[in-house]
């Protein structure tokens, strides 16, 4: 058979490679996401005293350490049986929500921005940061510089470092706040605020000004119906720090709401052999394989998937947004996975506006960050929505709060099932007998794992402009018959 | 008949840190007495066993000993008035450390000895060098590149 | 065709944060592009292992490497970037000493697999494991295969220059590119080969703006079950920090902001193995004498392989566990 190998895949994090097989009649036969890495975090943090894994776990991705750190304080003092102060609970909330700024702009303006601001079709020489940069002017990346400064400048302040921050400890935190880095926090939240509204501005005029790109949107090539999984606060409205984790089904309606401690009543992973990754699905629907659809426990859980899942935003500019993407695409739920981006930038707006909310809270500055538990350390799980979906972290300790299990499900893990039935639809809809493989069809086939931002982007480093690309077809003997190179020197 | 490699009996390595002013004249004096030691041991001279930073111990067994035996003046009698206190405590914190590496604790060993004790060291030695025989070698591998350099995931796998 | 010189930048068991990190400069990201034709940094472009395969050996003046290695792919890049590139810079604490990926060399790849594909939520009667080689209907498709114990990049290629931090600090890495600029316009000239970039010679405790007095530690506590005087050595208060052994250059961050130092700066200079001089400094301030109360003392460090460790085992004197060198 036929094979294109796509290895390693680039702009995301992490490791992984597509393997696109090709029948004698030169449609797809089946593709295969790979990831070729593992690490060994549930294993290697067993025997390490519980407090230190919010900082171990940080290192499982260093573009959302704040997700893992507090997902894992939230696991540790649920270990300890502990309540955490209201200020300490704020100022988590806080930091998380300047973060979610930092990484949704990121990913909005180096990754997903080409595709949509150029075109996908765009030559290759434009479609990055730079060509973003010369249709809608210079001052664009100097804002994403200055949004970037401006998140981990609040990440610092509330959790002592830029990248993996230290701060959190069962019970609260080791510092809090002074008025001083209150009000530069509040200033630094309002410009946050202009940005997102700016980003969503720059969407609905460049993308949904464009017919094309809307009828891309609304193609079938991207559009799967799934679950879909999110973090609700007692309104059901979308909360990335506390709450439940609510799944509505393909058509819309709650399928389950669960506490985290009841996870494993809902999730199992299953395991295949030819990937180091396992998929997640929803247990009281079963796994069915690859498949769309209500009788398949595959879920989604990515920005859309929160919006999907929740009745609404808990802050007014975002739910403006929100009423108007569902209106735009013909109400809830949206299956149609490109416009995850869409759903992202609403995200990226309430999560200034929450960053404005805690900043302006009275309590913010209270001395009061920490309470010291007084129970015996057995079991807990915390979980958080991060970016790229819902992390799960569950530890068990012994009476030393040393522990002795970890289990974790991370973000980008809930959807590696849909992400692969993506790039499989993708792929059969774009590759059929006769199709020429095209750079640009390679591209459409890349937006397919795009949308879920698989990882991070670069947000100011000006791209040379040109995406090197090798695609080698063999034939059934394994001859190569054909190669296609871009900018490849 | 002739030993092959197997059937030679193990000859433990072991590195020794002595004190200049107790343990290193012990083994002087036994010398000079003609008390015999086993040659298994190594000696090396620290003008203290203060002066012992682990890092001796670990490059000891990363290069290839079989066990470490650390030696220093009684408590009270160091000739640097407390340093043997230190010595006893990183003795102890080493100890910890091998183990969770999977270093049998018993490769590590503290002992105290004066300058008149020659024969107590010998006795100590030749008591120790047998126990670490019965331990066998512990050939650690740090050094080998081989031992690392193939996959294993097939075992694994199965 | 550009006439400015090639840079890379490549991941191997890391997590993505040295690149973050070089993000986090800000603005001075533009004196790379100004300076520098990125040719490959698969996070940010889509440069794929064939085209660094076509380059020039040498053609790369610029590679940092961050992460360590863990499995074939890791050391067949590894050895790829070391052709291709004129300097190459273990960049970070995975690819210095191995980090905290290298905690798995306290464990074993066998251990890892059982607890990974067993566990509480997997579904996994059959015990299927990853295999390197796999047949599908429609073909063979492979995965790397692990090496039982995680490695630093100099323990498998020749490397230039370390630079130490998970992640080393942005203001540090700006330093270091103001350096390279410098070089490039023939105004400076480059340090020794070996050397370490981007810190400095002596400890976090240099840097840390906490009171120290003559320590004498009664017992070890655990940093969530006290208060900590928010002005006094945390070390001093039973607090195990690692300040005393790690490199200065991050500015005592942890520390200052109440968390403990947990040693992610590595080694300060011309020192062997790091755990080691941590463990003679505690050894050193422990206040007791007798057998029984330094054993009761030191129970207080419930971990102490991880504590003295954490950051840099596969990068010290043992390098791994006994079950991990085993694969058991």
């Amino acid at each position: 058979m036929q094979r294109i190998t796509i290895d390693p895949i680039t702009r995301l994090e992490g490791h992984g490679k597509i393997e696109i097989f090709l029948d004698d009649a030169g449609n797809v036969a089946n593709t295969y996401f790979q990831i070729p890495e593992l690490r060994g975090f549930e294993r290697f943090c067993v025997g390490r005293p519980v407090e230190e894994l919010p900082l171990l776990t940080n290192r499982i991705c260093g573009v959302c350490p704040e997700a893992h750190h507090m997902a894992g304080a939230k696991a540790a003092d649920a270990v300890y049986h502990v309540d955490i102060p209201r200020t300490a609970k704020m100022l988590r909330e806080l930091l998380y929500s300047a973060f979610y700024v930092t990484d949704h702009t990121t990913h909005f303006y180096a990754l997903a921005g080409p595709d949509f601001v150029m075109g996908p079709d765009a030559p290759v020489a434009e479609r990055n940061i730079l060509g973003v940069i010369h249709k809608v002017g210079l001052e664009i990346g100097g804002k994403v510089i200055q949004c970037r400064k401006y998140g981990h400048t609040v990440v610092e302040m509330i959790g002592g470092r830029k990248v993996h921050p230290c701060t959190s400890i069962p019970g609260g935190l080791t510092k809090g706040i002074t008025e001083e880095q209150r009000k530069e926090i509040e200033e630094m939240g309002k410009w946050a605020i202009e940005f997102a509204q700016f980003s969503l501005k720059l969407f609905s005029d460049v993308v949904l000004g464009n017919k094309a790109y809307v009828d891309l949107i609304l193609g079938d090539v991207y559009t799967h119906q799934t679950y879909y999984m999110g973090m609700v606060d007692e309104n059901n409205h979308t909360n990335f720090y506390d709450g439940k984790v609510r799944v509505v089904g393909p058509d819309g309606k709650e399928f389950v709401k669960y506490s985290p401690k009841d996870y494993a009543e809902h999730i199992a992973e299953h395991v295949e052999p030819w990937t180091y990754l396992k998929f997640p699905y929803l247990k009281k629907v079963g796994w069915k394989g690859f498949v769309d659809g209500k009788d398949s426990g595959v879920y989604c859980a990515t920005p859309l998937s929160r919006l999907n899942a929740a009745d609404g935003m808990a802050t007014p500019r975002a739910q403006e947004e929100y009423d108007k993407m569902y209106k735009t695409l013909g109400g809830k739920p949206v299956h149609q996975r490109l416009a995850t981006h869409w759903a992202r930038l609403i995200e990226l707006l309430y999560a200034a506006e929450r960053w404005v909310e805690l900043a302006t809270n009275p309590e913010i500055t209270s001395p009061n960050f920490h309470t010291i538990p007084t129970e015996k350390p057995t079991e807990g799980v915390g979980i958080v929505e991060a970016p790229r979906g819902t992390l799960t972290h569950h530890y068990w300790t012994d009476e030393r709060g040393v522990v002795t299990k970890v289990n974790l499900i991370v973000g980008t893990t809930n959807n590696y099932a849909p992400i692969s039935m993506s790039i499989n639809k993708a792929a059969r809809s774009l590759i059929k007998q006769g199709t020429v493989v095209t750079e640009g069809l390679l591209n459409m086939v890349e937006m397919a794992f795009r949308a879920y931002d698989p990882c991070f982007g670069c947000a100011t480093h000006s791209l040379p402009g040109q995406m090197p690309l090798e695609v080698t077809i063999h034939d059934a003997d394994g001859n190569p018959i054909k190669v296609l190179k871009q900018f490849c020197e | 008949m002739t030993d092959t490699p197997e059937t030679k009996p193990f000859e433990p390595v072991i590195v020794g840190f002595t004190c200049n002013w107790c343990s290193y004249r012990a083994a002087d004096m036994a010398g000079t007495a003609r008390m015999k030691y086993a040659p298994n041991i190594r000696l090396i001279r620290l003008m203290c066993s203060g002066r012992l930073d682990p890092t001796f111990v670990l490059k000891a067994f990363a290069g290839g000993a079989d066990a470490v035996l650390i030696s220093g003046c009684h408590p009270g009698d160091c000739h640097y008035v407390e340093q043997n206190y230190k010595a006893l405590r990183r003795f102890h914190l080493l100890k910890r450390v091998l183990t969770q590496m999977g270093i049998e604790p018993e490769r590590l060993k503290l002992v105290w000895a004066s300058a008149a004790e020659g024969a107590i060291l010998t006795d100590t030695i030749n008591k120790y060098v047998e126990e670490v025989r019965a331990l066998g070698p512990l050939n650690w591998p740090a050094k080998t590149i081989e031992s690392v350099s193939t996959p294993i995931m097939e075992e694994v796998a199965a | 065709m550009s006439a400015k010189p090639k840079f890379a930048m490549y991941w191997a068991a890391s997590c993505g944060g040295c690149e973050i990190a070089v993000l986090n400069i800000h603005e001075k990201i533009l004196d790379v592009d100004a300076n520098f034709d990125v040719v490959f940094w698969p996070v940010a472009m889509d440069a794929k292992y064939k085209d660094v395969e076509a380059m020039e050996d040498g053609s790369i003046l610029l590679t940092l490497w961050n992460g360590g290695i863990r499995n074939d792919e890791n050391e067949h890049i590894a050895h790829l970037l070391r052709k291709k590139s004129k300097i190459l810079v273990a960049f970070g604490s995975c690819a210095c000493e191995g980090c905290i990926p290298g905690l798995a060399n306290l464990t074993s790849t066998k251990e890892i697999f059982e607890t990974y594909y067993e566990t509480v939520s997997t579904e996994n009667p059959e015990h299927i494991r990853p295999q390197p080689s796999y047949t599908m209907p429609e073909g063979e498709i492979r995965i790397p295969k692990l090496y039982p114990v995680l490695r630093t990049l100099d323990q498998v290629v020749d490397v230039d220059y370390y630079m130490p931090g998970c992640p080393p600090e942005s203001h540090q890495i700006g330093a270091v590119i103001d350096l390279v600029v410098q070089v490039l316009q023939g105004k400076a000239e480059l340090p020794p080969k070996g050397a370490t970039i981007g810190a400095d010679k002596s400890t976090v405790c240099d840097d840390c703006p906490r009171k120290r007095n003559v320590k004498t530690i009664k017992e070890f506590g655990r940093i969530q079950l006290t208060h900590a005087d928010p002005e006094l050595c945390l070390l001093e208060q039973g607090i195990p920090c690692n300040g005393p052994a790690t490199r200065q250059g991050c500015g005592a961050k942890c520390p200052t902001a109440g968390a403990q130092c947990i040693g992610c700066y590595g080694p300060a200079e011309g020192v062997i193995d790091y755990g080691a001089r941590l463990i003679s400094a505690f050894a050193s301030v422990i206040d007791a004498e007798k057998p029984e109360d330094i054993d009761r003392i030191l129970d207080g460090l419930v971990d102490p392989a991880g504590q003295f460790y954490r950051f840099n085992l596969a990068g010290s004197l043992l390098r791994a566990g006994k079950s991990a060198w085993q694969g058991k």
